[in-house]
C-alpha cells in the first residue's frame, strides 16, 4: 500500500490497527483521540494505528466492508474485528477488540 | 463528485412522456409500455415483493439494458450476493455481467455486514457506504444504481435510529445526483416492505407478487404509486425467461394495427365461399369454437396446410395431442401436414398447458412468432389453457395475443371448446371470446334421426360479405369440405338424413319419369283401341253396306224374276 505499511510489516507489531475516517469531523477526531488513549493505557508499545481517510482513498472502502464511519478494524491478531462509533465507550472497545484490561 | 457523470449526457428523458416527469427506460420488455416510459429519471424506485419473486433480476436487467440499450453506466450495489454469484446467476439469462463490468459500463460493489463481527461502541454514521457508492458511480460515470437489498443493513447495524436516518439521507443523495435508482425490499407482513423503506422512496413504488393458483406459479406486477405521471393501475403478469424479463402486455394498448386488404384462404373450398368466395383477411384472427368432435383441429389443420401450399410458415401450437398424435390424424382425413414440417415451413408446438401458467405460454408464443416470423399460427385450443384461472384473464392475454399477431400481419385461428348446447345454438361462453375475433367459425353437433352430424356456420366475419347458411361440414380422404344442408320441413337435414331426402327426390323424379312414359303408354293403347274400335265399327259398316247392297241386289233381282215371270206369262200367250 505505502511505504508506512511496510515498516509496519518489519517491526510486526502484536497488534495492527486501522481506523477509517472520511474526512476531519468531529467523529473522527473524538474516535482517534479514544483509540489512542485506549491503546496507549492497554497496548502500549504493542500496536500500530493506521488512519486511512475515505475522502482520499475511497477505494479503500471496499475492501474492508467499510459501511460505517468511524470504523476500527483489528487486522492483527486474527480473526478481524470491527468496531464501529466513535470509541467513547472504553469498556466495549476493549470487549471489541478483546483486549483484556490491565489491572 | 459526480462531475464526469454529469459531463458525459445530460438525462434521458422519458422516451414519450415529453410534457411530464422526465422517465428513464427500464429496456424491460413490457415494463416501459406499463410506466408509460420507464421510472423517474434522477429518482429512486422502489420494488419490493417477497423472497423469490424477481426483484434482483428485474434490478439488474434495469442495469443490463440501460447500459446495452440506452448508453448508461450503472452501478450494483449488492447487499445480499457476492458479485461473483450475481454474475453467474445472470450469465444464465444471457447476460454477460463481467464484460458490461470490463467495458466500464457496470460496477457490482457487494457489501457485506457481519453482524458478529462488529461491535458499535459511539456516534457513527454511513459515510462509508456513501463513499464507496460515490465511488463507484464516479469510476464508470454511472446514471443508474441499484441498491438490493438494502434492508439487509437492517440486520447488520445494530443501531436503527441511525441507519434510518442515514437512509433517508441517502435517498436524498441518490436524487441530487440524478441518479435513477432502483431500491429492493422484502415484503412485510402487512406493509408493502417489512422495515418500511416506502417512507424514504415515496416517487415509484412497484410491488411484485409471486402467487401459485392450482400448482401453477404466476408472478405479477403492480405499479403501487408512481407521483406526478399517469401509469397502468392493473396487477400485469411478468415472467422470467431465458432472456430476461418480460412484463405483460408486451404490445401497445392502443388499438392501431395494421390492416390489410389481403385475403387467405381457409384451406376449405366450402368455408372460402361462405366467407365472401374469399376466405379470411390476412392478419386477422379467426375462432372456431365447437363442442368435442366437431373438427375443430381438423379446420385448423387446414388452414395450416393451405398456407403451406402458398409457400408460407405456419406454427401449430397444440395443447391436446403431441406433433406425432397430430400428423397421423390429420392424415387420416388427408392432410400430409408432415411434408410442411419436413420442408420447414410448418413448426407444431405441442405442449402440456399445465406446464406453464397463461403467460408463459404466452411468453413462448411470443418467442416462437418471433423466431419463426409465420403468416399463420394456430392455437389449438385456447380453452385448455385456462384450466387453472376465469375467464377474464384469458380474455385479457388473449388480446395481448391477437394484438401482438395482428402487428406482424399474421393470421391466426384459435379453437375452442365449447361444450354442446342443443339444436346447435351458439353457446353463450364463446361470446366474451368471439368478440376480439375477426371471424367466428361455429362448428356444431347435430343430434337427429339417431345420427351425428357436423355443422358449420360462420356467425361473424367483420368486413366482408359472408354466408349466413348453415352448412355440413364433411371429412373425406382428402381433406375437409362442406356441402350444401337440405332444408326440408323448416329444418335442416344434414348426414343420412339429407342423403336420404336427396334420394327421396331423386326416386320422385324417376318416378314422374315412369309416370309420364306410362301415361304416354297408356294414351297410344288407347288411341290404338279406339282406332280398332274405329276400323271394327268401318268394317261393320262395310259389311252392312255389301250385305244392304247384297240384299237390294237380290230384292232387285227378285223384282226382276218375277216381272220376267209375268212376262214370260204374257209372252206364253202373247209370243215376243
Amino acid at each position: 500500500m505505502n511505504a508506512r505499511d511496510t515498516t509496519l510489516r518489519k517491526t510486526k507489531p502484536e497488534w495492527q490497527l486501522k481506523l477509517y475516517v472520511a474526512g476531519h469531523t468531529t467523529k473522527s477526531m473524538a474516535a482517534l483521540q479514544n483509540l489512542k488513549h485506549i491503546c496507549e493505557t492497554h497496548l502500549a508499545g504493542r500496536y500500530e494505528i493506521e488512519v486511512v481517510d475515505l475522502l482520499v482513498n475511497p477505494q479503500l472502502a471496499a475492501g474492508d466492508q467499510i459501511l460505517a464511519v468511524p470504523t476500527l478494524v483489528r487486522k492483527v491478531p486474527e480473526p478481524i474485528r470491527k468496531i464501529i462509533g466513535d470509541l467513547s465507550n472504553e469498556e466495549r472497545v476493549l470487549v471489541g477488540l478483546d483486549v483484556r484490561p490491565l489491572p | 463528485m459526480a462531475q464526469r457523470a454529469r459531463k458525459k449526457t445530460t438525462p434521458r428523458p422519458g422516451a414519450d412522456a415529453p410534457r411530464t416527469l422526465p422517465k428513464t427506460p427500464t429496456g424491460i420488455a413490457g415494463l416501459d409500455e406499463i410506466t408509460e416510459g420507464g421510472l423517474p429519471t434522477g429518482r429512486p424506485t422502489l420494488v419490493c415483493g417477497a423472497a423469490g419473486c424477481g426483484k434482483t433480476m428485474l434490478a439488474v436487467e434495469f442495469l443490463v439494458r440501460g447500459a446495452t440499450l440506452h448508453g448508461e453506466p450503472g452501478v450494483f450495489m449488492s447487499f445480499e450476493e457476492s458479485g461473483g454469484d450475481l454474475v453467474a446467476n445472470m450469465r444464465s439469462l444471457g447476460f454477460d455481467l463481467e464484460k458490461l463490468q470490463r467495458d466500464k459500463l457496470l460496477a457490482i460493489d457487494h457489501v457485506r455486514i457481519e453482524r458478529s463481527e462488529i461491535e458499535e461502541t459511539g456516534e457513527y454514521d454511513l459515510e462509508g457506504l456513501f463513499i464507496r457508492l460515490g465511488h463507484a458511480i464516479e469510476r464508470i460515470g454511472a446514471k443508474r444504481v441499484v441498491l438490493d437489498t438494502i434492508e439487509a443493513l437492517f440486520s447488520g447495524l445494530p443501531n436503527q435510529a441511525v441507519l434510518r436516518a442515514e437512509l433517508r439521507r441517502l435517498f436524498h443523495w441518490l436524487k441530487d445526483r440524478g441518479m435513477t435508482a432502483i431500491v429492493t425490499a422484502e415484503r412485510g407482513d402487512n406493509t408493502l416492505t417489512r422495515y418500511g423503506l416506502e417512507e424514504y422512496v415515496a416517487d415509484c413504488v412497484l410491488l411484485l407478487d409471486h402467487r401459485i393458483v392450482d400448482q401453477v406459479s404466476t408472478r405479477r406486477l403492480r405499479i403501487v404509486k408512481y407521483r406526478g405521471s399517469s401509469h397502468g393501475t392493473n396487477e400485469y403478469p411478468f415472467l422470467i425467461g431465458d432472456r430476461g424479463l418480460s412484463v405483460l402486455p408486451i404490445t401497445s394498448p392502443r388499438l392501431d394495427q395494421p390492416a390489410y386488404a389481403e385475403r387467405v384462404s381457409t384451406g376449405v373450398r366450402g368455408l372460402d365461399e361462405m366467407l365472401g368466395g374469399q376466405g379470411v383477411y390476412r392478419g386477422s384472427s379467426v375462432l372456431v369454437s365447437g363442442s368435442a368432435g366437431t373438427g375443430k383441429s381438423s379446420l385448423a389443420a387446414s388452414f395450416v396446410d393451405a398456407a403451406c401450399k402458398r409457400g408460407d410458415k405456419a406454427v401449430f401450437f397444440a395443447y391436446e395431442e403431441s406433433d406425432k398424435q397430430l400428423l397421423r390424424n390429420m392424415r387420416s382425413i388427408g392432410l400430409d401436414l408432415e411434408r410442411w414440417q419436413k420442408k420447414g415451413l410448418l413448426d407444431i408446438h405441442a405442449s402440456r398447458p399445465t406446464l406453464h401458467g397463461l403467460e408463459q405460454h404466452l411468453v413462448a408464443m411470443y418467442e416462437t412468432v418471433r423466431l419463426v416470423q409465420p403468416a399463420v399460427v394456430v392455437v389449438d385450443p385456447i380453452s385448455n389453457l385456462t384450466m387453472q384461472d376465469g375467464d377474464s384473464l384469458l380474455k385479457a392475454t388473449l388480446v395481448r395475443l391477437i394484438d401482438f399477431l395482428k402487428f406482424q400481419g399474421v393470421t391466426s385461428v384459435f379453437t375452442t371448446l365449447t361444450h354442446s348446447a342443443p339444436n346447435g345454438a351458439v353457446h353463450l361462453s364463446d361470446i366474451g371470446i368471439s368478440s376480439l375475433m375477426d371471424s367466428w367459425v361455429v362448428l356444431s353437433n347435430l343430434e337427429y334421426n339417431g345420427e351425428r352430424t357436423r355443422t358449420v356456420q360462420v356467425p361473424k366475419s367483420r368486413g366482408m360479405a359472408h354466408s349466413n347458411k348453415v352448412r355440413e361440414f364433411v371429412f373425406s380422404d382428402h381433406g375437409v369440405d362442406l356441402i350444401d344442408v337440405f332444408v326440408a320441413d323448416q329444418r335442416v337435414l344434414t348426414g343420412s338424413a339429407r342423403q336420404s331426402r336427396e334420394e327421396q327426390q331423386k326416386a320422385a323424379a324417376r318416378w314422374r319419369e315412369r309416370d309420364h312414359e306410362q301415361r304416354l303408354r297408356q294414351l297410344a293403347n288407347q288411341r290404338q283401341l279406339l282406332d280398332a274400335q274405329i276400323a271394327g265399327l268401318l268394317a261393320a259398316a262395310d259389311a252392312r253396306e255389301v250385305e244392304l247392297a247384297l240384299a237390294i241386289e237380290r230384292e232387285t233381282a227378285g223384282i226382276a224374276d218375277a216381272a220376267a215371270a209375268s212376262a214370260r206369262g204374257r209372252k206364253q200367250r202373247r209370243p215376243s
